[in-house]
């Protein structure tokens, strides 16, 4: 026993001498490494997904495939909206596969176990697409950027319009995990702030094939407003199952907390129609837009969501921000982010606040009927703009330790 | 003499895997090979198949989890604390288990492990399906400092060496004995005057104890306590480890947890396809070498 | 709570203890013939939603061929595809397990079941592709009152109801079926008396796949198609075969129907706890009545 202990210790000396000083400036190895971690085979498949991979290699292209003369790689994994899958993934790609940036993300749990584990490394993680305001108030990180949305922004959209519409009793269906506990927190405040009433919530597991007992539970509440606070297929099984149960038909109201264009596409207008929601992107608002939007379908074969637009531009100014510093070293890049004007066709004026916030509008928009639709993607039409300044959290509010 | 060159080739090979693989991928073989170890004296040497596997493996995961990120325990502690909870909750389902037989042994594990999976998914230390999170790797007796990758795996290494010496002990001691012949024939134990229920309750209990050591090193080595660990797909998975590897041999759940966890962890590019591959291996194994790679060996060189 | 919101609950569960059964009565046949717990049952029940899915939306995108199989059609044809393969399993595979310890032919179908589950994982989302095919004629609401129901749903209550009696009758009332049960109460005695043994074995596992096909593509409207469908299923199936008493018919019906209103009540009194609650009533069930509610122990 006492010769095996000693020749561990003696391994771990040599092993330690052995590991290579981390280097002092330019680039940590001979690549710029992204990887985009994604639900790739379930329920937020068409939100990020597949789609998040191609938004990520189009922006490495048009940024000219490389920087500083180095090439730029991405990798991609499926987290199967499992945190521990994610961490562990995300782990192996920054101890073994020198990964210098993670984005995608798409599962608060997933983002924040990763994100956690990133700031350990001191490696920075771009979420495009998960919802918890988490990320960046108690659980906030200093190498940790929130780029699209939040369950902050999402209800003062929403939430605000359907209040002041007359719907003042609302009951939650909440997705069983990070996010949706999140939503409905978040939309509850908005709810009551505005002198509305939460009459009661119902927890569903994630990637529930059947809401019915749940809808016919929010139905018997006596609520105005049913909300839904999940989001991919989820969403949309709801809702359709709302539809088949007559819950709308018989006088209540839908509130999508969250809903990409995907999903509407995915449900149909006849049923979607009319429904108001949040969102960060609608691909045909201007030209700009349009242009990249259909070079992206030309791709995915469907329309970019509100977070494929977002990967393209989260990629792009991290881009941007490595090859101004010469620097891919996590510290710097997120200082240099920090004192970036992001503007693109995703975004316009945003800044990225210091608990890893990225502030920008945010557009309340809403399913058209299906006579305004003039094409199979003409689906959304914006009712209005949520000026960044309402749409985050202001730094004087903010809970994260990083602020003041 | 096999089993001698077999542990010598594991102990190099434990010994200088972190200088040419990724450390944390052979702690997580580490602890699913004690995992498969543990499973393997239940199913191999006393012909019990417990369904319900995973709630040690991730009870003992969350309890470790907990003690050490919200009670501050040193995570040596942490591990003995989930390890004890699993040595506990295995009396309480063996005592429950071993009344009945069989495919009923095999139902009552895996429903009272559906219930485990249910609290985990629901008390409020566990965080539900975000899993228990940022679980601190924190010092090693005060002085070694577990973040360093080499020092964390030397002490998954020692951890998994002491547990295979624990099985093997166990399996080659007069109580070893006692539980083979209870395996090939219950009936001629009982009449030789041994008392079978307590016999099968005890190897439950070291199987669930070791099976908890297992988990709550991973929870340690991840930082990570999931829901993953605890589901009854787990309890299949270390069914499957034990039959590749070999029933009832000492080193075949080792060799089987590094065949299905390599496998798992080099074809996971090839999405669902590895479910596809071990699914085939796995009928393959049941349908023709019901022995596993271990006991297939061992019968080509006895034959020699 | 009103009587509304427990009716309301109670159908919805019942809706879900319709598939339970039907699943739990394969088993169960199977289980009191082969002596085997079949795993693979829930991968059946996948596979037949995939049959009548492929067979709507996808024949003419992967195979060219310009037809479009209705929900009707298969309804027929996906529980015979589904029975062909089990009758497939069990010739080339099962039967080589008899001799063995049960547990192997619970491990070989555990196999199986990766394997099917992986192979539609390739190529379909986990969390569910939605089935287009539901009939129109089936496609409205009906009001009960007290709510609205989809007529589908109640469509696939009778018609799932009807299915499992018929098969009940037939075993339990009809020459052949005394025949299967003289089978699985004396094997040896009843191949003795000039029975084809093995043939009732293959025809039956054949049946009881069947079954979970048939209600698979009965399920593929109301949950829609994922690959996952019968992974999530089985477990419960299993716990309702048990607390009904393995190998017993009408304990697997009954147990079915009543453990999926049990469920739907869960879920009115304590959500989180629906998903579990059958296992509690596993746990006791097999401590003070191990034979199960419906069975005798062997």
């Amino acid at each position: 026993m006492n010769h095996l202990l000693k020749g561990i210790v003696g391994a771990i000396g040599l092993a330690t001498a052995a590991l290579p000083l981390a280097a002092g400036a330019a680039l940590s190895d001979d690549k710029v490494k992204i990887g985009v971690l994604s639900d790739m085979s379930g329920v937020y498949k068409a939100l990020e997904g597949p789609g998040a991979v191609i938004a990520a290699q189009m922006a490495i292209e048009d940024f000219g495939g490389k920087v500083l003369g180095k090439d730029i790689e991405v990798i991609s994994a499926d987290h199967q909206n499992k945190p521990d899958i994610g961490a562990s993934t995300a782990r192996e790609w920054i101890d073994a596969k020198q990964v210098d940036m993670i984005t995608g993300l798409d599962n608060s749990a997933v983002g924040l176990a990763v994100q956690g584990l990133a700031k350990d490394k001191k490696i920075i993680t771009i979420n495009t697409g998960a919802g918890s305001s988490a990320l960046t108030e108690e659980q906030c990180s200093p190498y940790g950027i929130h780029y699209v949305y939040d369950t902050y922004a999402l209800p003062v959209g929403t939430a605000t319009a359907i209040v002041n519409n007359g719907g003042k009793k609302w009951f939650f269906i909440t997705a069983d995990y990070a996010f949706g506990h999140s939503l409905t927190g978040n939309t509850s405040k908005v709810v009551e702030s505005l002198g509305g009433e939460v009459v009661g919530n119902v927890n569903a597991p994630l990637s529930t094939n059947d809401f019915s007992s749940y809808l016919l539970q929010a139905q018997s509440s006596g609520a105005d407003v049913i909300g839904l606070s999940n989001a991919g297929q989820d969403t949309v099984n709801s809702i359709k199952q709302a539809n088949q149960f007559r819950i709308v038909q018989s006088g209540q109201k839908l509130a999508g907390m969250l809903v990409f264009i995907s999903d509407i596409q995915s449900m149909g207008l006849d049923i979607a129609q009319g429904l108001q929601f949040t969102v960060a992107f609608v691909w045909n608002q201007n030209e700009e837009t349009e242009a990249w939007s259909r070079k992206f379908y030309d791709r995915h074969g469907a329309m970019p969501t509100m977070i494929h637009a977002g990967v393209y531009s989260a990629v792009t100014h991290y881009l941007k921000a490595v090859k101004e510093l010469g620097s891919d070293d996590g510290d710097a890049v997120r200082k240099k982010l920090g004192e970036m004007e992001l503007n693109d066709f995703f975004v316009k004026g945003g800044k990225i606040a210091a608990n890893g916030s990225m502030l920008h509008d945010m557009y309340l928009v809403e399913a058209k009927k299906p006579e305004e639709s003039t094409e199979e993607w003409d689906l959304l039409k914006v009712v209005s703009t949520i000026p960044a300044d309402k749409a985050f959290i202001s730094m004087s509010d903010t809970v994260c330790s990083l602020v003041n | 003499m096999m089993n001698r060159v077999l542990f010598i080739f594991m102990l190099i090979a434990g010994m200088t895997a972190p200088f040419y693989a990724y450390p944390v991928f052979v702690m997580d073989l580490l602890c699913f090979a004690l995992f498969a170890c543990a499973f393997n004296l239940l199913l191999g040497y006393a012909g019990l198949l417990s369904f319900g596997h995973a709630a040690f493996f991730g009870g003992a995961a969350y309890i470790a989890g907990h003690v050490i990120k919200a009670w501050g325990f040193p995570p040596l502690a942490g591990i003995l604390t989930g390890t004890v909870f699993a040595m506990v909750l295995g009396a309480a389902f063996g005592y429950l288990a071993i009344r009945r037989q069989g495919i009923y042994f095999a139902m009552v594990t895996l429903a009272l492990a559906q219930i485990i999976y249910f609290m985990a998914l629901q008390l409020p230390f566990t965080g539900g399906e975000n899993g228990l999170q940022g679980i601190p790797r924190g010092q090693l007796l005060g002085f070694l400092d577990l973040g360093n990758p080499l020092i964390m795996y030397y002490f998954v290494f020692v951890i998994f060496l002491i547990g295979f010496g624990l099985i093997y002990r166990t399996i080659h001691s007069p109580f070893g004995e006692v539980l083979q012949a209870i395996r090939e024939n219950e009936d001629r134990a009982l009449s030789l005057g041994y008392d079978v229920d307590r016999f099968k309750l005890l190897a439950f209990v070291i199987s669930a104890t070791l099976a908890g050591l297992a988990g709550a090193t991973k929870a340690v080595v991840f930082q990570f306590a999931s829901l993953t660990t605890a589901h009854w797909q787990t309890s299949g998975e270390v069914i499957l480890m034990t039959l590749v590897g070999g029933l009832g041999t000492v080193f075949g759940p080792v060799v089987g947890a590094i065949t299905v966890a390599a496998l798992s962890h080099e074809l996971g590019s090839f999405g669902s396809w590895v479910q596809v591959i071990l699914g085939t291996i796995f009928v393959v194994c049941v349908l023709v070498f019901r022995r596993g790679i271990i006991g297939e060996l061992e019968r080509v060189t006895r034959k020699r | 709570m009103s009587i509304q919101v427990i009716l309301a609950q109670a159908l919805l569960g019942l809706n879900a203890g319709v598939f339970y059964a039907m699943l739990s009565l394969g088993l169960a046949v199977i289980f009191g013939l082969l002596n085997i717990i079949n795993f693979a049952h829930g991968a059946m029940y996948m596979l037949g939603a995939f049959i009548a899915l492929v067979g709507y939306s996808y024949l003419d995108q992967w195979f060219g061929i310009g037809l479009e199989v209705g929900f009707w059609p298969s309804l027929i044809l996906a529980p015979l595809v589904v029975g062909g393969l089990g009758i497939l399993i069990e010739r080339t595979m099962l039967k080589r397990l008899y001799k063995l310890d049960h547990i192997y032919g619970l491990l070989l179908t555990f196999g199986i079941t990766l394997i099917l589950q992986g192979l539609f994982s390739n190529y379909f989302n986990v969390s569910g592709t939605p089935y287009p095919g539901q009939p129109d004629a089936l496609s409205g609401v009906v009001n009960l009152g007290f709510m609205y129901f989809p007529t589908y749903r109640l469509f696939a209550i009778v018609f799932s109801l009807v299915v499992c009696f018929t098969t009940w009758y037939f075993i339990e009332h009809t020459k052949l079926g005394s025949r299967l049960r003289a089978g699985v109460e004396n094997p040896q005695l009843t191949q003795a008396f000039g029975l084809n043994v093995p043939l009732m074995i293959t025809l039956t596992f054949g049946f009881g796949c069947g079954l979970a096909g048939l209600a698979g593509v009965l399920a593929a409207p109301i949950y829609s198609v994922s690959p996952l469908m019968g992974a999530d299923l089985i477990i419960v199936v299993f716990a309702v075969v048990v607390i009904g008493g393995m190998g017993s018919i009408m304990g697997a019906i009954l147990s079915g129907l009543a453990l999926g209103l049990v469920e739907g009540l869960t879920k009115v009194i304590y959500p989180p706890a629906a998903s579990t609650v059958i296992f509690f009533l596993m746990v006791l069930v097999l401590l003070f009545r191990p034979a199960g509610l419906f069975g005798k122990e062997k």
